[in-house]
């Protein structure tokens, strides 16, 4: 029997969308465990969060120091090392976010922990599903260490529901907070006021058919009509067109909206690894011969300057028409 | 400067890769060094080389775990001009994260190196675990994802960006410590030594190696190890049970026209 300890990402007073994954993944580790789900939470100030948190887990830890202000690998990791140990868990388990993949292997380093990431699915007590090769195969890796350590595809996990009763939220000490000399001097934010990538009901992406960043103004106008996030191939990115943090695939975010919209996208494999979940995938590409029509619901054969003001405008009249 | 960069082969990614059996078909398969990897190498020779005078401040050493044949791949990288090689001999079925990360501790001990840089993730198995799993066993501050490494012109520590969630943060971290590269570290100016001039100009990826680096490659030490020579027991704890393809979309369709499409999207797909 053991606990599962889930690591949880806040922003501000909120728990971050993406830990709702997390928590279902918890729950269905928990079960197979036989112990409860624990959300340990981390930061300068994150009791709101925590509060916040109670409404999905039966137990919620903050852990809250001026020095964990920024999240960093060194100093988060002792942290949730330590809770680990204090409740028991058998399972350690964080969403596979930029934050997560950092601090996770570092957790396991430190408790001797075998470790998958980038689950899609559990299998068994300590057997776990996840995709290898750019998603072309799935794997199943079974881990015999005492405790295992997870981090959890968002994409593959609905969110978790509330609890018909909230939580109890409790504190625990930070102790000497080690920085082992790193700090993060700055963060360069690309602020938007549209939705997160990772948690969009509908991505907007182009690729290197839109040739250069201003084109991809036609596509932001769709996008904002849809109350779509922007995303890019790796070639986009890749070529400055837009910046890197839209990239979606392999290497980039990993993303599973409803509507997935893929225009001037050839859909290379490593593209197609981090959008092949989603939904519906629209393709709007002039080469009827794109590897992305293999994986899309509806292809239409055209040019994006042609296709995608007609688009908006169809779009436009059936909103319209709806109102 | 001495940076220590470790190294995994891959199957080719460009080509595809066979199930057979519930496993990975590794029978003909095409090896290739893991591309992120490659771009290690490339970031390492980055902050070395090209000072004024042309002279290198540093030794950039790499390493793998494998058979006989991977030293194919540490040739690869000395032709790209990487200093010397060490290879730990292994069976890839008896290595895991754990017992890369032993015997690198092991290796790291002896040799001191200033930066361990190495590839955020090998494409193979995908896992993104070994630098950071590095980094909490030794103690070492890390940074991974990196886009742009700046080495301070005291050489005592390195700022990176890093690719995260909300966009870029730089974290500056003393030596020695853990840098994994991201896909972006290989563009022209994402590597700042504070010894080469900004008028060099650097191409776009990891360099190609000449005939001459790959010559001088045959000549380039390479020291090869067991594991009971560096101390090492493998003690897999993650070993995998079955490998599966991934379910298969369902054929779309081809629509004619934008209208057909919204119409299909609104009625059909209940997506708009």
């Amino acid at each position: 029997m053991g606990n599962v300890l889930a690591f949880c990402e806040t922003s501000g007073d909120k728990l971050r969308t993406n830990a709702l994954a997390n928590i279902t993944f918890a729950r269905q580790a928990a079960e197979k465990h036989g112990g409860d789900v624990i959300v340990v939470l981390v930061g300068k100030a994150v009791s709101a969060a925590g509060s916040a948190a109670a409404a999905y887990a039966g137990k919620v830890i903050t852990v809250e120091a001026d020095a964990l202000d920024n999240y960093m690998a060194e100093t988060y990791a002792p942290i949730v090392a330590r809770i680990a140990g204090d409740e028991n868990a058998s399972v350690v388990c964080a969403t596979a976010s930029a934050t997560g993949k950092d601090l996770v292997p570092r957790v396991a380093a430190l408790i001797g922990a075998g470790m998958a990431s980038d689950i899609a699915g559990i299998t068994g007590k300590n057997q776990f599903k996840r995709p290898i090769l750019a998603g072309n195969a799935y794997s199943s890796v079974d881990i015999s260490t005492d405790v295992i350590c997870v981090t959890v595809r968002q994409s593959e996990f609905d969110p978790a529901a509330e609890l018909a009763t909230a939580g109890q939220v409790s504190s625990a000490e930070a102790g000497d907070v080690e920085s082992f000399g790193a700090e993060v001097v700055r963060v360069e934010s690309s602020k938007s006021d549209r939705p997160d990538l990772n948690d969009a009901d509908v991505v907007v992406s182009g690729g290197r058919g839109m040739k250069n960043g201003d084109n991809f103004k036609v596509l932001e106008e769709l996008a904002d009509l849809l109350g779509a996030a922007m995303g890019a191939s790796r070639a986009a990115t890749d070529a400055g067109m837009v910046p890197a943090d839209w990239q979606v695939g392999q290497t980039g975010k990993i993303v599973a909206p409803n509507l997935y919209i893929a225009v001037a996208i050839s859909g290379a494999i490593q593209h197609l690894a981090g959008m092949k979940s989603s939904k519906t995938i629209v393709a709007i590409n002039k080469d009827a011969e794109a590897p992305i029509f293999q994986v899309a619901d509806y292809g239409l054969v055209a040019t994006w300057e042609k296709a995608i003001p007609e688009l908006v405008e169809e779009i436009k009249k059936l909103k319209e028409s709806q109102t | 400067m001495k940076i220590l960069v470790p190294l995994k082969r891959v199957p080719d990614p460009e080509l595809k890769t066979k199930i057979q059996d519930g496993a990975v078909d590794l029978s003909n398969v095409s090896w290739v060094v893991n591309p992120f990897d490659e771009y290690a190498v490339e970031a390492a020779l980055r902050l070395v080389e090209n000072a004024d005078d042309g002279s290198r401040h540093g030794e950039v050493v790499v390493l793998t775990l494998g058979p006989d044949d991977a030293a194919a791949q540490l040739r690869s990288a000395l032709a790209m001009g990487a200093d010397r090689a060490i290879r730990i001999e292994a069976n890839d079925d008896e290595i895991d994260a754990g017992t890369v990360v032993d015997a690198l501790v092991a290796i790291i001990d002896a040799e001191k190196p200033d930066i361990v840089l190495m590839g955020k993730q090998a494409v193979d198995g995908d896992s993104n675990q070994a630098g950071q799993m590095l980094a909490g066993k030794l103690a070492w501050p890390q940074a991974t994802f990196a886009a742009s490494i700046e080495l301070a012109g005291d050489k005592s520590t390195v700022t990176v960006g890093r690719e995260v969630d909300a966009g870029v943060e730089y974290k500056k971290i003393p030596l020695p410590g853990i840098i994994t590269a991201d896909l972006r570290i290989i563009s022209p100016r994402a590597v700042i030594n504070h010894i080469t001039p900004d008028s060099h100009e650097y191409q776009d990826g990891p360099r190609y190696a000449s005939l001459k680096g790959i010559m001088k490659a045959k000549k380039k030490p390479m020291d090869v190890k067991s594991m009971a020579d560096i101390g090492v027991t493998a003690a897999p704890v993650i070993k995998r049970v079955s490998v599966e393809l991934p379910p298969q979309r369902p054929a779309g369709q081809i629509v004619e026209s934008v209208q057909e499409l919204v119409a299909k999207l609104n009625e059909e797909a209940k997506a708009l």
